[in-house]
C-alpha cells in the first residue's frame, strides 16, 4: 500500500465511522440502471435545470425588479435618454455592461428553452412507452406538476425584463385573469395591485421566479428522483429482462461517468447556442408601455399553443345579469387547457380503468402493441401541434405567402377534424406494425435471396429470426375485452350500470390487436421448413 | 436722427418709404423663394416632362388607371394623389403591379429615374398633391434623434411593420412590408402618403422633424450588427422556438443515442 493509498484510506475511515456513509454508499453506487438512449431524456430536463440555476443565480445579481422610472444612461445607443422602468434599464445594463452578461442571458433563456423541450420529450417517451403504470401513477403525477410550474417559471421569466414583447405577454394573461367570470376582474385587481400594469407586478413575479417557484421545482424533482431510484427505472423488454429485475449496468462507475459527461454535454450544446444565436433582443423591443405593441409579438414555445388557441378562437361574447363572459378567451385560454391538463393527469388511472389491470409494470411496451394509446396521444399531439402552428400565424403567413384568415381557418376546422384522423391512421399503423411483427417471427427476415429450385420454382430464402428477437416481439400479453355482465344468474342489473357498458365498450376498443404467434404456431412452421 | 426729422414732412417722403417698403418687400420676397427658383425649370421644360410623363402613363398604367388617370374597377384615380405617391409607387417597383394580389409588392423598379420623374410630373399636373422628395431633401442624419425616433416607431409603426422593421402580417393576405434597404424618401413619401393598407401619417399627427427621427431609428435598425450572435430574422420567438426543436433538442437526442450505442 502506497504513501497515499494509506492518507486516502485513513480520511475515508474517519468519514465513515462518524457518518456511516461506506454502507449506503456502497449499496446505492452499486445500483443499476437500464441503459437506453430515450431513458436519457428526463436528464436533459435535469441539467438545463442545473444550467438555468447557475445562469439565473448570475443574472440576479444585476437584475433591478423595480417597476421604478429610469432615464436610460448606458451603452445602447439607439435608447439613450429614453425613460423605460428600472428593471428594463438594469436587463439592458446586464446585456451591455456587464462582462459576460449578454453570454450569460442568452444561455439561460435558451436553457429555459430546452428545459421545457427535454420535458416534454420525456412525457412522450413515458407516456408512449406505458411507463406511468402502476407503481409510477404518482411520478406522473409529479411530472404533470412539474411541466405546468415549467410554463409557469417561463412566462414568468420572459416577463421579467419589462420589454415590449415581455408587457405584451403580461397584457394578455391579464385578459385571461379577467376573463375568469365573476372573480377575474377582482384576481387581476389583486395581482396587480390595482390598473395593469401598476407598479407591483414585476417585483412580485420577480419573487415567484428566483425563489418560490425554484423552491418548489427542486422539492419536486427530489422527490420525482426519489421515487425513480425507489421504484427502479424501467426496462424495454428483452431477454432476461422481467417485471422482477433490472437489466443495464452500475451507477459507479459506468452512469457517473455517462451521466456525468451528459451534463457537460448540455452544459456546452447551451452555451453554444447561447454564443452563436441570438434570443429575446430585449434592446431591440424597447421598454414597455401600454399604448404600444409590436407585429409578430408571440410567447415562448411552451406558451405558443395557448395563443394560437386564443387566436383561433371565434369571437363569442354572452352577456348576462351585468357580467360580461368573454367565452373568446375564457374557452381557449382557461377551459379547454384545463381540460387537456386534467386529462392528461388522470390518464394512468382512466387506463387501469379501462383494462382493468391493476397489477405492477416494469416492463415497457412497445408502442404499437397498445394501438389505443398510442392513438391518444398521436391525437392529443396533433391537437397541441395545430395550437402551436396558429400560434404562429403571422410568422407564417408573411414567410410563405399565405393569408392569416387562411391558417386560422384551417386551424379552426384542422384542430377538431385532424386529431380524430391521426387517432385513427395511428391505431392503423400500429396494427399494421404488428401484422409486420408476426410475419417477422413466424417466416423470418426476407433476404433478398432468390433461389431456383431443381423443379424451376423461385423461392426466396427467408432467414429465421434469433431465439432472443423472437422473444422480444412477441413476450407482450394482449389484453381481454372486459365482458359486460348486464345481470347476474338471478337476473339482478348490474349496479354499475352505464360505467360498465363504457368500460366494456373501451375495453373491447383497447383489445384489438393482430394475434401475436403463439409458441404452437411458431413450433409448426418450424418443423415445416426443417 | 436729426436729418430724419428734419424732413420728414418733405414732400417726397412718402413717396420714397412707399418706394423702400417696395423693395424691400421685392428682395424678401425674391430671397425667400430663391430656393425653389433656382431648381424649377423653364415653363417649356416642365411641360415637356408632363407630356413625356403622360406618353409612359398612357402606355404603362392607362389600362387600369384610365386614360384621363380617372381610376376604374381594379384602380384608384391618381387625380390629386400628388407626385409623392407616385415617386413612392413606381419608384419602390411596386406599380405597375404585378398581379391583381392582395397588395401590390417591391421588386425592382420597371421605370428609371428619369421615367418616374415624368411620371410624376405627369400625375402632380392633373390636380395639387402632396410633392415628390429626393434623399437630399430627407436630412434625417443631421435632423434626426435615433432615441426619439424608437419611440415614435414603436408607438406608431411596429405594431404592423414588427419591433425591429421586419414586417409583419395584416388581414386577407395583406401585410406591413420590411422597412430593411428603403431609400429615406419612399420612407417619407410612404408616411405622407398612406400607401396600400398603410395610414397617412400627416404633419400634424408625426411632424416632420419627427419624420426625420423615425427614419434615423429604421437606419440605425438596418445598421445595427445582430449583438447576441444570428439574428434568427429578427421576428420573435416562433424562430427561437423551431431552432430549439430542431438544433437544440436533435442534438441533444443525437448525443443520448451515441452515449447509450452499444459498442461494436
Amino acid at each position: 500500500m502506497s504513501a497515499r493509498e494509506r492518507v486516502a484510506g485513513t480520511v475515508a475511515n474517519y468519514v465513515d465511522e462518524r457518518t456511516g456513509a461506506a454502507a449506503y454508499l456502497k449499496k446505492n453506487l452499486q445500483k443499476v440502471f437500464p441503459d437506453h438512449w430515450s431513458f436519457m431524456l428526463g436528464e436533459i430536463a435535469l441539467y438545463s435545470f442545473v444550467i438555468l440555476l447557475l445562469s439565473g443565480t448570475f443574472l440576479t445579481f444585476w437584475f433591478d425588479p423595480s417597476m421604478r422610472t429610469v432615464v436610460y444612461e448606458g451603452s445602447y445607443q439607439p435608447l439613450k435618454e429614453v425613460e423605460m422602468s428600472a428593471a428594463y434599464a438594469s436587463a439592458l445594463h446586464i446585456s451591455f455592461d456587464v462582462r459576460g452578461g449578454l453570454l450569460m442571458r442568452q444561455i439561460h433563456h435558451w436553457a429555459a428553452l430546452i428545459f421545457m423541450a427535454a420535458i416534454v420529450v420525456h412525457l412522450l417517451r413515458v407516456f408512449f412507452t406505458g411507463a406511468f403504470r402502476k407503481p409510477r401513477e404518482f411520478n406522473w403525477l409529479l411530472g404533470i406538476g412539474l411541466l405546468t410550474l415549467g410554463i409557469v417559471e417561463g412566462f414568468l421569466g420572459y416577463s421579467l425584463p419589462d420589454d415590449l414583447l415581455s408587457g405584451t405577454g403580461l397584457r394578455i394573461a391579464q385578459a385571461i385573469i379577467q376573463a375568469l367570470p365573476v372573480v377575474g376582474t377582482y384576481i387581476s385587481f389583486f395581482a396587480f395591485g390595482g390598473a395593469f400594469p401598476g407598479e407591483v407586478f414585476i417585483p412580485r413575479i420577480y419573487t415567484a421566479h428566483i425563489l418560490l417557484i425554484p423552491g418548489i421545482f427542486l422539492a419536486l424533482i427530489t422527490v420525482h428522483l426519489m421515487l425513480v431510484w425507489y421504484q427502479k427505472h424501467t426496462q424495454y423488454p428483452g431477454p432476461g429482462r422481467t417485471e422482477k429485475n433490472v437489466v443495464g449496468y452500475p451507477l459507479m462507475p459506468t452512469y457517473m461517468a455517462k451521466a456525468g459527461g451528459f451534463f457537460f454535454i448540455v452544459f456546452g450544446v447551451t452555451a453554444f447556442l447561447g454564443a452563436v444565436a441570438s434570443i429575446n433582443p430585449i434592446w431591440l423591443y424597447g421598454p414597455y408601455t401600454p399604448g404600444q405593441v409590436s407585429a409578430g409579438s408571440q410567447p415562448d414555445w411552451y406558451m405558443g399553443w395557448l395563443d394560437g388557441l386564443v387566436r383561433m378562437a371565434p369571437p363569442l361574447e354572452t352577456h348576462a345579469f351585468g357580467h360580461t363572459i368573454s367565452w373568446n378567451i375564457l374557452l381557449p385560454g382557461l377551459i379547454i387547457p384545463g381540460i387537456l391538463f386534467t386529462g392528461m393527469a388522470l390518464y394512468p388511472f382512466i387506463e387501469s380503468w379501462i383494462t382493468g389491470d391493476k397489477r405492477e409494470h416494469h416492463l415497457l411496451d412497445r408502442p404499437r402493441n397498445v394501438p389505443n394509446r398510442t392513438a391518444l396521444g398521436a391525437m392529443a399531439l396533433t391537437f397541441t401541434l395545430i395550437a402551436l402552428i396558429n400560434g404562429g400565424n403571422d410568422i407564417i403567413a408573411t414567410h410563405f405567402d399565405l393569408t392569416i384568415n387562411q391558417i386560422m381557418w384551417f386551424s379552426r376546422i384542422g384542430i377538431i377534424v385532424l386529431p380524430p384522423l391521426a387517432f385513427v391512421i395511428t391505431k392503423r399503423i400500429c396494427l399494421s406494425l404488428q401484422r409486420a411483427d408476426r410475419e417477422l417471427v413466424l417466416h423470418g427476415k426476407e433476404t433478398g435471396r432468390l433461389v431456383m429450385l431443381p423443379s424451376g420454382e423461385f423461392i426466396e430464402i427467408h432467414e429465421e429470426l434469433s431465439e432472443a428477437k423472437k422473444y422480444t416481439l412477441t413476450q407482450h400479453e394482449q389484453p381481454k375485452a372486459i365482458e359486460l355482465v348486464t345481470a347476474d344468474a338471478g337476473g339482478v342489473l348490474n349496479p354499475k350500470g352505464i360505467r360498465a357498458k363504457l368500460q366494456a365498450r373501451f375495453s373491447a376498443a383497447n383489445a384489438e390487436n393482430i394475434a401475436k404467434p403463439t409458441a404452437a404456431e411458431v413450433k409448426e412452421l418450424e418443423s415445416g421448413h426443417h | 436722427m436729426k436729418f430724419l426729422s428734419k424732413y420728414r414732412r418733405h414732400k417726397f417722403a412718402a413717396p420714397l418709404l412707399l418706394m423702400t417698403a417696395l423693395a424691400a418687400l421685392g428682395f424678401t420676397y425674391s430671397v425667400a423663394t430663391a430656393a425653389p427658383a433656382s431648381n424649377s425649370m423653364s415653363a417649356s421644360a416642365k411641360s415637356t416632362l408632363i407630356s413625356e410623363g403622360q406618353t409612359i402613363f398612357l402606355k404603362g398604367c392607362s389600362s387600369c388607371h384610365g386614360l384621363n388617370s380617372e381610376g376604374g374597377a381594379v384602380a384608384p384615380s391618381l387625380i390629386g394623389v400628388g407626385a409623392a405617391s407616385v415617386d413612392f409607387q413606381v419608384g419602390t417597383g411596386r406599380m405597375p403591379m404585378q398581379d391583381m394580389s392582395q397588395q401590390a409588392m417591391r421588386k425592382a423598379p420597371l421605370y428609371n429615374e428619369e421615367e418616374v420623374a415624368a411620371l410624376a410630373a405627369y400625375v402632380a399636373s392633373l390636380a395639387p398633391g402632396p410633392a415628390s422628395l429626393t434623399n437630399e431633401e430627407i436630412t434625417w442624419e443631421r435632423d434626426g434623434n435615433t432615441a426619439d425616433g424608437g419611440e415614435l416607431f414603436r408607438n406608431n409603426c411596429a405594431m404592423c411593420h414588427n419591433f425591429a422593421g421586419q414586417g409583419g402580417a395584416l388581414t386577407q393576405g395583406k401585410y406591413a412590408p420590411t422597412l430593411m434597404g428603403v431609400e429615406p424618401k419612399h420612407i417619407y413619401e410612404a408616411l405622407i402618403t398612406g400607401p396600400q393598407a398603410m395610414p397617412v401619417f400627416s404633419d400634424k399627427v408625426v411632424t416632420p422633424e419627427e419624420k426625420l427621427s423615425i427614419i434615423k431609428w429604421i437606419k440605425a435598425a438596418e445598421s445595427e450588427p445582430n449583438l447576441g450572435g444570428a439574428s434568427l430574422g429578427r421576428v420573435g420567438p416562433v424562430t427561437e422556438g423551431l431552432l430549439i426543436w430542431t438544433v437544440g433538442i436533435g442534438l441533444l437526442i443525437g448525443i443520448a443515442v451515441w452515449l447509450t450505442a452499444k459498442a461494436r
